[in-house]
C-alpha cells in the first residue's frame, strides 16, 4: 500500500509541476494527519471525518494518511509535531490541550511551538447525574453535594474535566472528590453503575446512556440552551437541558475547543492553505452531518480571534491551576 | 425463548451471499494482518474503518468483526511457529506452542490452537446470545475496587504459579511495573520515568516490548545454543490437522475452564490479554501435567487460546449494551459505531434490532469461515519451520524491526524493541521468568489506575476492598492463589514420604 501512494505521489507531483504558476503553496507529497488521541476518540473520529470529505470532494490531489498518537494524553502527538518542525505535511488533531498540558504536566513541548491553523468545532459541557438521583436541579445538586460525600469522575487529571470540577467546588461552595479515568465513556459507565455521583461529559460522551436511561443532563455549561435537534429519549432532547445559569450554578461558559495545527518553522503560505482546505471541509453537507452526529457546535476561529481565544483560555486556566497548585514550575 | 427467534431472523440478515462474501474477505485480511507482528487487530480494523462508511452498518460490522476473528486467528501462528506473539493475546500461547513446534509438532500445535480458539468463540457467542440482558448488569457491578481485584487475581494466579523461584518472578513483576508506568500517569496527569527522553512520553508499547522478549531474545539463545540452529524436519501431514482436533475433546475440563475464565474477563473488561494469562496460570496450577507446562503441552496451548476468544468474542458485548470496549479493537469498533451513526448503549438492543442481531448471528458463520480457513492454511504454515535457520534468522530480525516501527512509525520503538531483545536474552540466562514480566507491563497500569481511584474514593481506607460480597470474593481468591504454594511448602515436611525426588531437573526448563 505504502509502495502505491508512492507511485500516486510521483503522479501528482508531475501534475501539480505543470500546473500554471500563479497557484499558492500546494502539496507535493502525502498528508500525515496525526491525531493526539486513540483509535475511536473524539479527536480521531474528527481527523477521520475530515480526511473523508477532502477526499471525496478531492479538495487535493495528494493522498491522506490518518495516524494516531494518543500516548500521554496527546502529548505524543504534539511532541511529534514540535520534533516535526518545518514539515507542512503533518497537520495535527487536537483539543485546548495543546495549551493546557503544558501548564500543569512536564510534557516536552508548548502549543507555541506548533503553528495554529483552526479550532473547527466546540464541544459542549453538560452536568450529568444517575437517572434514579433524587435531584432534579443543579440547585439540589449543590445542596446534596454539601455534605462533601460527592464523587465526581471525568476523563484524565488536571485537565479540562477537572478544571470544571474545580470550578464548580468553588462557585458552588461544595468540595467534590474528583476521580479520573482515561475517558469519558469509562466515567460514564462508572456513573451508570452507581460508582459516582455525578460527572461532566459531551454530549457524544453520554448520549447512548441518556437514551437507555441509565443517566440524566441536569444542565450545560453554555450561555443559551443548545440548538434544537431530534428528540433523544421519548420527551427530551439537547434543547430541553437547561443552562447551569438559569439552575443557580453560575458557570456561564466552558467549551473544549477542536483544534487543527501544523508543525512549527512552516511558512505562512503553507498555513493559508491549510486554513483554507478546512473552510473548504467546513462548507460541505458531509460536515454539517458529522457535527449533528456528534452533538458538536459548529465553530471556526483562526488567525488572531483563535489566539485571543487561546489567551483568554489560559488565562482562565492558569488561574484555576495556580489555585489548586498543580502549575509546573 | 425471545433471543432465539431474534437469532434466527439475524442469520437470515447474515447469511447472504455479499455478506458471506464480506466475512471471507474480512477473515483473510484478519489473518494477514494478526501474522503480521506490529499490525494487529486494532490498527487493521482502524485501516479498513474508512472503506466502511459507505456501508450498511450491518454489513460494514459484519467485514470489521470477521477481521477480527482473522486478526485472533493469525495472532497464533506466529506466536506457535517464531515465539513472535502477532497480538499482546497470543503471548501465552507461546510458552507451550513454541516448544513443540521446534519439538517437530508444528502441525498438531496450529491445529491445537485453533480447534480450542475455536470452541472459545463459540462459547462466547452463545453466552452474548442467551445472556446478553443479564451479562450487561453484571458489567456496571464492576467500580475501581473491583477493577483492582480482577487484576489482582490474575497477577496472584502468576505469582503463585511455582515453576520460578518466587523471588525471581517478584523481580520481574516489579521490572514490569516500573515500565508500566513509563510516561503520562493518568491519575495524578504527570509525566513519570521519561528519562529525558521526550518521545517517551507515550509509554512503552505492549507490542513493541513483547517483540523484542520473546522474537529477538529468542533469536539470539538459538545463535548461541547449535541445536536451535537447525531446521526442523517437520512431516506435513494433513490428517494430523484432523486427528489434533479431534484429541480435543480429551481436554474437556480445560476447555471449559478456560472458556469460563475467557468469558468472565471479556465482560467484566479484563480483556483477552488477561485471560488468556489467567488462564494459564490456572492451568498450570491445576493439570495433572502441570509441572510439564513449558516444554509444548498440549493443555498449555489449550487454555490460553481457549480463553482469548472467548475473552475476544463476549468482549463485543459491553462493547453493544453499555458502550464500553472491553477490547482495543472493540473500541475501534465502537467509534465505527458512532461514525455510522449509530450509539452504542443500552438502546441499541431496542432500537437496531437488525444490526444487532445481524452482527451475532454472523459471529457464528464468521468464525465457522474463520476456522475452515485457518484449518486450510496450517499446513502451508507449517511448511514454514522446514526453511533452515539462516534464512529464517534474518527474516526475524527483519518482522521485529518492521512491526516495531508500524506501531507508531517510530524510530524510538525500533531502539526500544531492540533493548527489550537483549533483556529477553539476559532472562532467560538467568532463569528469570518473562511471563510475570509481560503481564505487568501490560495489565500493571491499569491495576495501579484502579487501585489509586479506589484510594481516592474510599479516601485512603483499604476497607473499600472488602465493602461488598462481589469485590470481597474476588480479593479473597486473589490471596488464596497467593497463599497457595506457600501453604503446600509448609505442608510438605509432615508428608516427607509422598514427596517424589524427581522434580528439580525438569523445574529449570520449565521456568518460561
Amino acid at each position: 500500500m505504502r509502495g502505491m501512494s508512492l507511485l500516486l505521489s510521483v503522479g501528482a507531483a508531475v501534475l501539480a509541476g505543470s500546473a500554471p504558476a500563479y497557484a499558492a503553496w500546494q502539496p507535493q507529497k502525502p498528508i500525515e494527519f496525526v491525531a493526539t488521541a486513540g483509535p475511536g476518540g473524539g479527536t480521531d473520529n474528527l481527523a477521520r471525518a475530515v480526511q473523508n470529505i477532502i477526499t471525496k470532494y478531492k479538495l487535493t490531489e495528494q493522498p491522506i494518511v490518518v495516524v494516531n498518537k494518543g500516548g500521554g494524553s496527546g502529548a505524543e502527538g504534539y511532541v511529534y509535531g514540535k520534533a516535526s518542525a518545518g514539515d507542512p505535511y503533518k497537520v495535527i488533531f487536537g483539543t485546548s490541550n495543546a495549551w493546557q498540558q503544558p501548564l500543569v504536566s512536564k510534557v516536552a513541548f508548548n502549543y507555541t511551538d506548533l503553528t495554529p491553523i483552526a479550532a473547527m468545532a466546540q464541544d459542549e459541557f453538560l452536568l450529568w447525574v444517575k437517572q434514579d438521583a433524587p435531584y432534579k436541579t443543579a440547585g439540589d445538586y449543590l445542596k446534596a453535594a454539601a455534605s462533601g460525600e460527592f464523587k465526581m469522575g471525568g476523563a484524565q487529571s488536571k485537565d479540562t474535566d477537572e478544571v470544571l470540577t474545580r470550578m464548580i467546588e468553588k462557585v458552588g461552595h461544595v468540595k467534590l472528590t474528583y476521580i479520573p479515568f482515561k475517558s469519558g465513556a469509562e466515567a460514564a459507565v462508572q456513573l451508570a453503575g452507581g460508582h459516582l455521583d455525578s460527572h461532566v461529559n459531551n454530549p457524544s460522551e453520554s448520549l447512548g446512556q441518556w437514551r437507555g436511561g441509565t443517566q440524566r443532563p441536569l444542565c450545560v455549561f453554555s450561555p443559551k440552551h443548545l440548538p434544537q435537534g431530534p428528540k433523544i429519549t421519548a420527551t427530551e432532547g439537547w434543547s430541553d437541558v437547561p443552562t447551569c445559569v438559569e439552575q443557580g450554578l453560575d458557570i456561564k461558559q466552558y467549551e473544549q475547543p477542536r483544534t487543527v495545527w501544523l508543525p512549527g518553522k512552516v511558512s505562512p503560505e503553507q498555513a493559508a492553505y491549510y486554513v483554507d482546505l478546512m473552510k473548504k471541509v467546513q462548507a460541505t453537507p458531509e460536515w454539517k452531518d458529522y457535527i449533528e452526529k456528534t452533538s458538536q457546535v459548529d465553530t471556526f476561529l483562526t488567525g488572531a480571534e483563535f489566539d485571543k481565544f487561546i489567551k483568554e483560555d489560559l488565562d482562565h486556566v492558569r488561574q484555576v491551576a495556580s489555585e489548586q497548585g498543580w502549575l509546573v514550575k | 425463548m425471545d433471543n432465539l427467534s431474534e437469532l434466527l431472523h439475524g442469520f437470515t440478515i447474515a447469511v447472504t451471499v455479499p455478506h458471506l462474501a464480506l466475512m471471507a474477505t474480512g477473515v483473510l485480511l484478519g489473518i494477514l494482518v494478526g501474522v503480521l507482528p506490529g499490525l494487529g487487530a486494532p490498527n487493521g480494523v482502524s485501516l479498513l474503518l474508512p472503506l466502511t462508511f459507505g456501508m450498511q452498518p450491518v454489513s460494514a460490522i459484519i467485514l470489521l468483526s470477521s477481521m477480527y476473528w482473522g486478526a485472533l486467528f493469525g495472532g497464533s501462528v506466529t506466536s506457535i511457529l517464531f515465539n513472535i506473539p502477532g497480538e499482546p493475546s497470543s503471548v501465552a500461547t507461546t510458552f507451550d506452542g513454541y516448544p513443540m513446534a521446534r519439538d517437530g509438532r508444528p502441525t498438531t500445535a496450529l491445529a491445537t490452537a485453533f480447534g480450542s480458539a475455536a470452541f472459545g468463540a463459540l462459547v462466547g457467542v452463545i453466552l452474548i446470545t442467551f445472556l446478553a440482558s443479564w451479562v450487561a448488569q453484571v458489567a456496571l457491578a464492576f467500580g475501581p475496587p473491583e477493577y483492582f481485584a480482577v487484576y489482582f487475581l490474575a497477577f496472584a494466579s502468576f505469582v503463585g504459579m511455582g515453576g520460578a523461584a518466587p523471588i525471581k518472578t517478584v523481580v520481574a513483576l516489579a521490572i514490569g511495573f516500573a515500565i508500566a508506568a513509563i510516561g503520562i500517569d493518568t491519575v495524578s496527569g504527570s509525566v513519570r520515568l521519561t528519562m529525558g527522553i521526550d518521545e517517551l512520553v507515550k509509554g512503552v508499547n505492549f507490542v513493541v516490548a513483547v517483540m523484542g522478549l520473546f522474537g529477538i531474545g529468542e533469536l539470539l539463545v538459538a545463535v548461541e545454543e547449535e541445536f536451535h540452529a537447525r531446521a526442523v524436519s517437520s512431516k506435513i501431514d494433513w490428517r494430523e490437522v484432523f486427528r489434533a482436533v479431534g484429541r480435543l475433546p480429551r481436554h474437556g475440563v480445560a476447555l471449559l475452564r478456560s472458556a469460563a475464565i475467557g468469558c468472565w474477563m471479556g465482560i467484566t473488561p479484563g480483556g483477552p490479554t488477561a485471560a488468556s494469562f489467567m488462564s494459564y496460570g490456572i492451568a498450570r496450577r491445576f493439570s495433572r501435567r502441570g509441572r510439564y507446562f513449558g516444554t509444548g503441552e498440549v493443555e498449555g496451548i489449550i487454555s490460553p487460546e481457549t480463553a482469548d476468544h472467548a475473552a475476544g468474542t463476549s468482549a463485543l458485548l459491553p462493547m453493544l449494551s453499555l458502550g464500553i470496549p472491553g477490547s482495543a479493537t472493540a473500541a475501534v469498533m465502537m467509534g465505527g459505531l458512532m461514525i455510522w451513526g449509530l450509539n452504542p448503549g443500552p438502546m441499541l438492543f431496542v432500537d437496531q434490532k437488525d444490526f444487532v442481531w445481524g452482527l451475532i448471528a454472523s459471529m457464528y458463520v464468521g468464525n465457522i469461515v474463520a476456522v475452515a480457513l485457518v484449518l486450510l492454511t496450517v499446513p502451508v504454515f507449517a511448511a514454514l519451520m522446514r526453511i533452515p535457520f539462516v534464512v529464517i534468522a534474518p527474516l526475524i530480525v527483519i518482522i521485529c524491526v518492521v512491526g516495531a516501527y508500524s506501531v507508531s512509525n517510530s524510530y524510538l520503538d525500533v531502539v526500544i524493541m531492540l533493548g527489550f531483545g537483549i533483556v529477553g536474552y539476559l532472562f532467560k540466562k538467568l532463569f528469570y521468568p518473562l511471563a510475570p514480566l509481560v503481564l505487568a507491563i501490560v495489565i500493571g497500569d491499569k491495576a495501579e489506575d484502579a487501585f489509586r481511584q479506589s484510594m481516592l474514593m474510599s479516601k485512603g481506607s483499604l476497607g473499600i476492598f472488602f465493602a461488598n460480597k462481589l469485590v470481597t470474593c474476588l480479593v479473597v481468591a486473589g490471596i488464596a492463589l497467593l497463599l497457595l504454594p506457600l501453604v503446600l511448602q509448609l505442608a510438605r515436611p509432615f508428608r516427607k514420604n509422598a514427596a517424589p525426588a524427581t522434580e528439580t531437573p525438569a523445574q529449570e526448563k520449565v521456568i518460561i
